[in-house]
């Protein structure tokens, strides 16, 4: 039964986590998202779905267990924030790297360096352009609401499992902790060891009637390293055909466009609101996928607005891709706080009619 | 000549590989205690019936190939990060039978957190940790358990102690926590020694069947290409010089 | 009691040549041969065949389970 709940975002994430039937996850405690090991181990879905929850030494730990239990063929996941997202490079482009499907939460808060605690969108770069080293990409949800946590859980596993790829909920500090009503999904049975070994055969669950199975990322001859990065980049490129996802608010006779994800996007709504009852014809473009990224729509729009405003609290990370998706048909400019200050409805109205409509 | 051709036949067999190594050649240097030991194991999990309940975790270090060696189940891990990732596979899968093989750089070095934690938990696992005092597959570089006024490609002029401090004897730091229930030091240089080591490894696999906790097996071992020895001079260096350092014996065994 | 036969066979493609099985050999029988292999190693070999009791040290130590060893039934050499 479907169940409505007032909680955190934070505390969403952990829910669907146990009622979407996910078999594992492995933390450390970083402010702002320690509430989503908080809740698991309040919950204690051991005792209920068999979900194991620990409590780990580190952010390394943490997504080198996500990695065993992955290679295992299981639902694994972890959360942290920016911090502990950047101890966590070194496992995720692991997983990338031996095709480990897998979901981690970051609820972003303001860097450089330890920084703030406060809201930020400041990992843009990390979640979209790497991050760890070598040629991967990371599957990144962006989710708007509670509601978003608490769906894009099992979205992300999802499609971790069909494309045998790290997925990354890239929140924030806004989203993790605010209060928001949210319908939680029905409690759904965790895959058992069968179906896994069906319907995974690469898992390693004991070698019994196959060939062994092994999971490394190390391919020491260069033309099997090279053969396999064409392969990563062809399931890439089948990911970006397939699984760009984006939201339009008031698009349809827009002359000027917001491009906000996450909280941004929800203070850039207000903002559509405040700018047309100035008379300003202006839409939001939420995408929620960052990467695969809503290239095309973007370059859709380049030939109907007279400019873009890439909104988000950053120093201007995402305006880079909506550039690139323009290709200079339009201009595009950035507006966002950053550092841990989040930007007013006004603030970004403001910044549309001085960069794009004085110009 | 011909006695010998009636002596070499199948059913007078007393000692031959064991099926669970396969037929790759391992790419070790000759005489390398790393062949030794993986032959070690995969004759323990062949004589304790594991393969199909196995699931080893691979280093990086010389050793990073092992999977290619022993007909089981295997993940590969970052540096260091064994002991948590085979946290993570036996949380997940508890019937399995997980170990990590581990060099001393590994273990004791990049990985001091995830060894000492993973052991602190009690995680019930293996852990073959192969402590040669050097680093191999990077060239021969200083190690933790470098021996004060051993030269490495770090240390040309020897370990200076003033400087890189005293070689770390991690095993014996395990034993104190009370999540391990087997912690011994072993060598594979004789056919006693051999004979020892696999012994150790078969009652820590029986550790993890009867979920006594962790189990950690050190072996001293040599690295006769980055300790530039012959094999044999290896060995003779190794009792003289790494055992005082590093006795061998059950550290602990609840 | 009779001394035990016994008789090794080296893979002498994959021995390395590292000699740790010469020195396990209690009763001599193991040298490294004159000539190398495809490798370029001096393979062991079975230099003293009459003296190999089959104790399978050689086999036990060896890193790169090259040898097989063999040991005649007591009844068959009595």
């Amino acid at each position: 039964m479907r169940e409505l709940k007032l909680m955190k975002g934070n505390e969403a994430i952990a829910e669907a986590a146990i009622r979407c039937g996910v078999d594992g996850y492995f933390g450390y405690p970083i402010t702002p998202q320690s509430e989503v090991m908080e809740t698991l181990m309040d919950q204690a879905p051991w005792k209920t779905t068999g979900m194991v929850v620990l409590q780990a030494e580190s952010e390394i730990a943490s997504i080198n267990m996500v990695y065993g239990g992955a290679g295992c063929g299981k639902r694994v996941m972890t959360s942290s924030s920016s911090p502990g997202i950047s101890l966590m490079q070194e496992g995720i482009t692991y997983l990338a790297g031996s095709e480990l499907p897998c979901v981690v939460v970051n609820v972003v808060r303001g860097g450089p360096g330890l920084g703030t605690i406060q809201p930020a969108q400041s990992d843009y770069f990390q979640s979209v352009k790497g991050g760890g080293h070598g040629d991967y990409k990371l599957i990144t949800l962006a989710p708007a609401s509670v509601q978003e946590m608490a769906d894009f859980v099992e979205l992300a596993f999802d499609l971790a499992f069909k494309y045998r790829n790290p997925a990354l909920i890239l929140s924030d500090g806004v989203i993790g902790q605010m209060m928001e009503k949210v319908e939680l999904g029905e409690y759904k049975p965790r895959w058992t060891n069968e179906y896994i070994e069906e319907n995974y055969p690469w898992a390693t669950m004991g070698k019994k009637n196959r060939e062994r199975n092994i999971i490394t990322s190390v391919q020491l001859e260069p033309s099997v390293q090279e053969a396999f990065n064409h392969k990563l980049q062809k399931k890439y490129r089948e990911c970006e055909e397939n699984e760009v996802r984006y939201e339009e608010y008031m698009c349809e006779d827009a002359e000027y466009l917001f491009v906000a994800y996450g909280s941004s996007a929800r203070i850039c709504q207000k903002s559509v609101e405040i700018a047309r009852s100035k008379g300003i014809k202006v839409g939001l473009l939420r995408p929620i996928t960052l990467w695969p990224f809503p290239t095309k729509q973007i370059a859709h729009y380049a030939d109907k607005v007279k400019g873009m405003l890439s909104v988000e609290m950053s120093a201007g990370q995402m305006v880079e891709d909506v550039r690139l998706s323009v290709c200079g048909k339009v201009p595009v400019e950035h507006y966002g706080r950053f550092g841990g200050a989040i930007h007013s409805p006004g603030e970004v109205v403001e910044a549309l009619e001085n960069k794009l409509l004085k110009v | 000549m011909s006695e010998i051709n009636s002596i070499i036949s199948p059913e007078n067999i007393v000692y031959q590989k064991t099926p669970l190594l396969t037929d790759a050649t391992m790419h070790y240097c000759p005489g390398c205690s790393h062949g030794t030991v993986h032959k070690l194991l995969a004759e323990v999990l062949e004589d304790l019936g594991l393969q199909e309940t196995a699931i080893g975790v691979a280093p990086v270090g010389c050793s990073v190939l092992l999977y290619n060696y022993i007909d089981i189940d295997w993940q590969e891990a970052a540096h260091g990060r064994a002991p948590a990732v085979a946290t993570g596979i036996k949380r997940l899968l508890p019937d399995k039978v997980v170990f990590s093989y581990q060099g001393d750089g590994d273990l004791a070095a990049i990985g001091t957190a995830e060894t000492i934690h993973a052991c602190n938990r009690g995680e019930n696992i293996v852990i073959i940790f192969i402590n040669n005092g050097i680093y191999g597959m990077t060239g021969g570089q200083m190690a933790p358990t470098t021996l004060p006024g051993m030269k490495a490609a770090t240390c040309p002029q020897g370990r200076d102690v003033s400087h890189d401090g005293m070689p770390i004897k991690i095993s014996d730091l395990l034993a104190q926590l009370p999540g391990t229930c087997y912690v011994t030091r072993q060598a594979v240089h004789t056919p006693a020694n051999v004979r020892k080591t696999k012994k150790a490894l078969r009652k820590a696999f029986e550790n993890q069947m009867a979920n006594k906790g962790t189990s950690l097996i050190e072996v001293v071992a040599t690295c006769n290409s980055g300790w530039k020895m012959s094999p044999v001079q290896s060995n003779q260096w190794m009792e003289e010089n790494m055992f005082p350092m590093y006795p061998l014996g059950d550290l602990k065994d609840e | 009691m009779a001394k035990a036969k016994g008789a090794i066979v080296v893979d002498t493609k994959a021995c390395k040549g590292c000699g740790v099985c010469v020195t396990a050999c209690p009763t001599k029988v193991i040298e490294l041969a004159a000539e190398v292999n495809g490798k370029g190693y001096h393979y062991a070999y079975m230099a003293n065949p009459d003296s190999c009791i089959g104790c399978a040290n050689c086999g036990i130590v060896c890193p790169d389970t090259c040898i097989t060893v063999y040991r005649a039934k007591a009844d068959a050499t009595a």
